[in-house]
């Protein structure tokens, strides 16, 4: 028999029982559109986050303080700096893998403005900087290397420093005290908006770290100095240069390290195969939904087979064999829940665009999703349909003519 | 006739039915040949074993014992795919409940046979069922419905449908069961024609009246052929309707005579 006349037949009999048909699709367009939604949630979250962790700068490595001990107590990590604005200077000249460096030396200060005034964090760091936190500036410009050489006291504001110091005027080229100390604003960073732990990132003023060690901080050891590779790909590779650079700066011999290198990667893979299990729960969950419809489906086509009988012995009697039937409601079955599975994505689509509307959440579904649902959708049909089209087919012609 | 071999040729043919530790003798020994061009009536009361006779001649059942050969193949043995096919190929059903698929157009149901042909021989199904309809007089009535037609008329697509595939041999069940006396009349008309076009025909029926259209009776009783005769007052269909037409007085045209001038 040929393959058309297959089809043929089938999408008559579907065709012929509108209602039927509509209430057996609802369970796979259901189904498929749940699956559809919740991976446009799940996968609209892990990008989201993704998009937040580059948000705190592209590869970026940060070397921090080692642990100290004290007597055979260890102090943890962050207790006893021994980095120096050296370090950070020997990093830039002899990293290979990464040209971007900045030592962050960070501090609390009250920022006024005349009658205006904010306490704020003031952030030492290089001409770099901007570039490894990914951060330009919406006005003026970023203070220069001779800026740096020469500890000048010039200062760039966060959005909402500038937003709070100057909340009618420009602040470009104006004049601030920063503790007793005057500095110039040179320029404002644009917004940059919370970061992943909630902080607001635009509350924070940046200036040279030589004018911040000499002028506000006084220190010489720095707490941090951030690293951005040139890739993402060569992460590793750049982290363990830092390290090894680190170590001989500081001549450790084989002894422990008295720093600590982290990257951003961590703390972004660790997030997003949190949500990756979040979505691959709700996706599971979302295809119990599908199951229960393939199962409607079964349900149907075996009241449907029943109902059918007189059809089927007629169809025997006039020549068809088995296999014929047993194609023909398989088919019916595939056809059914593959339709299903197609209306079930304009659901899933629709239902996911309409509760990013709604709730704001980010939703994006990747075309793998789309064609493992319709290819699902279609196998659901073919295993819940089977066993209702072979009974059909191993029904005796005789009886099946004789059925009321 | 000719020297052709016979339509049908069943010998010793016994059918038992095993029900839990009983056996039921269906049929206990049957004998019958019937040649080209015949038209027989196989008679019976409810029980007698005719509508077993009728499903082995129908290829819907096969033999316990004995061999069954229709149109020189031999039948009992064959496997299921085997009489699905021999049936598409060799026979064509008319029921009494005409067994037609509801929801779907005459054209289609007669059609259908076609659909399901195996020999891969290119045909327009399309008008091959469409030229059946018109045989049977339906021409005008392609689209309908089952639901659209008379009792008389779904008979005659089911014949259309039996006739599409050029069988060798027509089977009747109670053809006539559903349908009142007039139209029982019009179908033997039909038949009758059919037959003197050369196509053999095996009625099953009760019913005497209608048996007497045949050209040979057998009469079945508890699974075995009791009597087997040449009906010797033929009745002629097309003249019973005239007669029927003149005694209601109305002269006028009687629509079953379309279908005795139709091919």
């Amino acid at each position: 028999m040929k393959q058309s006349t297959l089809m043929k037949i089938a999408t008559t009999s579907i065709l012929k029982n509108k209602l039927r048909t509509l209430l057996t699709m609802l369970g796979i367009v259901i189904g498929v559109g749940a699956v559809i939604v919740m991976v446009a949630i799940g996968n609209g979250a892990q990008s989201q986050i993704k998009q937040q962790i580059g948000g705190l700068g592209t590869n970026l490595i940060v070397v921090m303080p080692g642990a100290s001990q004290q007597g055979g107590a260890n102090r943890g990590a962050g207790s006893y700096s021994r980095l120096t604005v050296d370090d950070a200077k020997l990093l830039k000249q002899n990293g290979t893998l990464f040209s971007l460096v900045s030592p962050v030396v960070n501090t609390r200060s009250q920022v006024i403005n005349g009658q205006l005034n904010w306490q704020t964090t003031i952030y030492g760091v290089s001409t770099d900087y901007p570039d490894i936190r990914n951060w330009t500036t919406s006005s003026g410009s970023f203070f220069g290397d001779d800026d740096v050489a020469a500890s000048r006291k010039v200062a760039v504001l966060g959005q909402t420093v500038a937003s709070n110091l100057f909340p009618n005027s420009n602040p470009i080229g104006a004049q601030v005290r920063i503790g007793s100390e005057p500095f110039t604003v040179v320029g404002v960073m644009e917004a940059k908006g919370q970061n992943a732990g909630g902080q607001d990132q635009d509350d924070a003023v940046l200036v040279p770290y030589t004018t911040a060690q000499t002028r506000l901080s006084g220190f010489v050891r720095i707490p941090q100095i951030l690293v951005s590779t040139d890739s993402a790909d060569q992460m590793t590779a750049a982290q363990e240069e830092v390290s090894s650079i680190m170590r001989d700066a500081h001549r450790l011999n084989g002894g422990p390290d008295d720093f600590t290198v982290r990257n951003q990667t961590e703390i972004a893979d660790a997030m997003s195969s949190t949500t990756k299990v979040m979505s691959g729960l709700l996706a599971a969950i979302a295809s119990i939904s599908l199951v229960v419809g393939g199962i409607g489906i079964m349900n149907i086509m075996l009241v449907s087979v029943t109902e059918r009988t007189r059809e089927i012995g007629i169809r025997m009697a006039i020549g068809a064999r088995g296999s014929d039937v047993l194609t023909q409601f398989l088919v019916e079955a595939i056809v059914m829940s593959l339709l299903g599975g197609v209306i079930g994505l304009g659901v899933g689509f629709g239902g996911a665009a309409l509760l990013g509307h709604f709730t704001g959440w980010a939703t994006s579904t990747p075309m793998s999703a789309v064609a493992i649902a319709v290819g699902f959708s279609g196998a659901v049909g073919m295993f819940f349909g089977y066993y209702p089209a072979r009974k059909a087919a191993s029904l005796n012609p005789i009886q099946a003519l004789r059925y009321e | 006739m000719t020297t052709q071999q016979p339509v049908i040729e069943i010998s010793a043919v016994q059918k038992v039915y095993v029900m839990g530790s009983n056996k039921v003798f269906a049929l206990r020994g049957v004998d019958l040949t019937v040649e080209r061009g015949e038209m027989i009536a196989v008679m019976g009361a409810s029980g007698s074993g005719k509508s077993t006779l009728m499903n082995i001649l129908g290829c819907l059942d096969v033999p316990t014992v004995g061999s069954y050969s229709l149109d020189g193949i031999r039948v009992d043995g064959m496997s299921r795919n085997a009489l699905a096919d021999l049936r598409n190929a060799k026979l064509g059903f008319v029921f009494q409940g005409f067994n037609l698929l509801a929801r779907t157009s005459a054209i289609d149901n007669v059609e259908l046979p076609l659909l399901y042909d195996r020999s891969g021989q290119k045909r327009d199904t399309r008008k091959l069922a469409a030229e059946s309809l018109d045989r049977v007089g339906l021409g005008d009535r392609l689209d309908h419905q089952p639901s659209e037609l008379s009792g008389g008329q779904q008979q005659r697509v089911a014949i259309a449908r039996a006739l599409v595939t050029q069988p060798t041999l027509l089977l009747a069940d109670e053809p006539t069961g559903n349908l009142d006396s007039r139209t029982t009349v019009e179908m033997m008309a039909l038949f009758q024609e059919l037959n003197d076009q050369g196509i053999t025909i095996v009625l099953v029926t009760h019913e005497p009246d209608v048996a007497q259209y045949a050209k040979r009776i057998v009469d079945v009783r508890d699974g075995r052929i009791i009597r087997d005769h040449p009906v010797v007052d033929r009745r002629c269909a097309a003249d019973d309707l005239r007669d029927l037409d003149a005694a209601r007085g109305s002269g006028d045209a009687a629509p079953s005579d379309s279908l005795v001038e139709a091919a």
